[in-house]
């Protein structure tokens, strides 16, 4: 290039629109997020073929290749874990979807202002309550011999449930207490659904039918499907990777009754310290959230390309 | 008489719906009041005689106020980072068209997603070989990679909502793009900024796996150390509760200032 047209070039007012601009903005956030999110994943997947017992070093890390995929996929341990995970997600969803369209429609029917806001701005705390302290106040409230769980059975006439020492009573209560949780979210998100609906396309149907349900069927249920497949899509996400609240509640126990997907497998890596075998599991459950993101993004962000 | 059932029951609905929010909270609360006795007392008591023990002995605990700090240390160092790194990159995917820019939303939405535990069984084990276990830098740096998608998230909203004549108007005043970000859009963003940095910190503050397997006693955060007094036989249920309280307090009010962006923040973006 000339020495004037370089001259030129510098002095047009788009200086700084090249081609690799965008590169200088992108540059810090990508090389941070390769450096700390992928490199650690590449070696997580080196280390899948390993064998890699940290309480045994003088074995040495060797490669065994595909010996701890294979190792994993035919222990039926890991596979009712799963089994289990998806179990609480069948259990939580309908709960949480229920109560969340319930929540919802009582927040956007017109009218008790004040109430209301309050009730909208309550739903706030469960999601910011620390996943860990959910479980603090978990063990509380379900405990045997003091917990509030049971002397609210008991007004209605049932005996003391052992909560925590039981299977079915340790997985109810993580189930109410994730319940608790996140139905505040399903209904935030199914209250932006209905808000969507234009307000005199409502207001004629509400003239033309008294029936709540054929409003919420032919009106309402269009603006709430894209919501609905959101809630279903991360929620299944959210239960792979649900650890906190278990872990402080139950850990896992008693027996497996609560030993969901990621509880078991921070147990292999850093209970027992195989962590060949939990980086192949990892490595698994790392592909089982890509489907479901891969799924996220098909159905719900069509437009971004 | 039909009209103001149907108000009855609507407000009774709403009741329902504060008592159901706020009842473990509440109970939590109640129980940081409460001596070991009335909490121990079986049935539970409801009304009794309060107690500022319980918040007297955790503030006299060093493990306790440590790790307080310990979580104010990495939650604030962390957010700040992922607002200077995440706000450039989403000024660049707001304005600018590029090869592979879907591909970096793909990247940012798996990273809401994905299992902490994935990525804890390798940092753990390269945390080791490079010294950085029990440091305040590796939990700041493994909480970036879900504090950056949200912040870059938030941010790319925000910044695609700032009018384009703006721009154009200084560029044709001869601004360049580290000049246009700077006077433009970082001042007009800021309220995303803000909202997308309260969300960092909530998450970081409250994250428990990491916490749990990148730290020994030196950096043990706030939740850490409340899940360790769950061992022994007799329980210090006092002590537990005011901890969770002083822990979950916070970010209530954090969460309390941006919780018309909640849903945004849950879902990343997916629904208004």
């Amino acid at each position: 290039m000339s020495e004037a047209a370089t001259s030129a070039a510098r002095r047009k007012p788009n200086r700084g629109y090249g081609r690799w601009t965008p590169l200088w903005f992108l540059a810090p956030a990508v090389l941070t997020l390769l450096l700390i999110g992928i490199y650690p994943t590449i070696f997580a997947l080196v280390t899948s073929f390993r064998r890699y017992n940290i309480t045994r070093p003088r074995e040495g890390f060797p490669f065994v290749g595909f010996e701890n995929y294979v190792n994993v996929l035919t222990d039926s341990t890991f596979w009712s874990s799963l089994f289990l995970t998806a179990k609480f997600y069948v259990a939580v969803l309908p709960i949480q979807v229920v109560l969340g369209l319930a929540i919802a429609l009582l927040l956007h029917k017109p009218g008790m202002g004040l109430l209301k806001s309050l009730a909208r701005v309550t739903l706030v705390v469960p999601l910011a309550t620390t996943y860990a302290v959910v479980g603090l106040v978990g063990r509380l409230i379900f405990n045997r011999d003091f917990g509030v769980a049971n002397q609210a059975l008991s007004i209605f006439g049932f005996g003391p449930i052992d909560w925590l020492s039981t299977q079915d009573g340790a997985f109810a209560a993580i189930v109410i207490m994730d319940v608790w949780q996140w139905t505040p979210f399903c209904a935030l998100i199914f209250l932006a659904g209905l808000s969507m609906v234009p307000g005199e396309i409502e207001e004629a149907a509400r003239l033309e039918t008294s029936s709540k349900l054929a409003l919420l069927r032919h009106v309402q249920l269009p603006y709430l499907l894209p919501g609905l497949t959101a809630v279903m899509i991360l929620r299944s996400a959210d239960v792979l990777k649900l650890f906190d609240m278990v872990f402080v509640m139950t850990r896992g126990g008693p027996g497996s009754a609560t030993d969901l997907i990621s509880i078991y497998i921070q147990r292999v890596g850093f209970r027992i310290f195989d962590l060949g075998t939990a980086s192949a599991q990892a490595i698994l459950l790392l592909i089982l959230t890509i489907i479901i993101s891969r799924l996220y993004i098909r159905l719900l962000y069509r437009e971004v390309h | 008489m039909r009209i103001s059932s149907g108000k009855l029951l609507h407000a009774l609905g709403l009741t329902a719906v504060v008592i159901f929010t706020l009842f473990p909270f509440f109970w939590m609360v109640s129980a940081s009041f409460k001596t070991q006795a009335d909490i121990l007392s079986s049935p539970p008591v409801w009304f009794f005689t309060p107690t500022l023990q319980n918040y007297a002995e955790i503030f006299a605990d060093t493990k306790v106020s440590g790790a307080i700090i310990n979580s104010l240390i990495v939650a604030t160092c962390s957010t700040l980072l992922a607002v200077i790194l995440g706000a450039p990159a989403a000024f660049a995917l707001a304005r600018y068209e590029f090869r592979g820019k879907s591909d970096l939303w793909f990247w940012f939405i798996s990273n809401r997603m994905i299992s902490p535990i994935v990525l804890a069984l390798p940092v753990y084990l390269l945390a080791i070989q490079t010294g950085l276990l029990d440091t305040h830098l590796v939990l700041i740096l493994i909480y970036l990679t879900f504090q950056l998608p949200i912040v870059v998230w938030i941010v790319t909203d925000q910044f695609k909502s700032i009018p384009a004549d703006l721009e154009q108007a200084a560029r044709l005043d001869g601004a360049d793009q580290f000049t246009i970000f700077r006077k433009i859009y970082l001042p007009l963003g800021a309220p995303g900024i803000a909202v997308s940095a309260i969300f960092s910190f909530i998450f970081s503050w409250n994250e428990l796996l990491y916490a749990l397997v990148l730290t020994r006693r030196a950096v043990q955060t706030a939740p850490v150390v409340a899940t360790s007094f769950m061992s022994g036989y007799e329980l210090p249920w006092g002590k537990i509760m005011a901890t969770g309280t002083v822990i979950v307090l916070p970010v209530t009010i954090f969460a309390l200032i941006v919780s018309r962006h909640m849903v945004r923040g849950l879902t990343m973006g997916a629904t208004k």
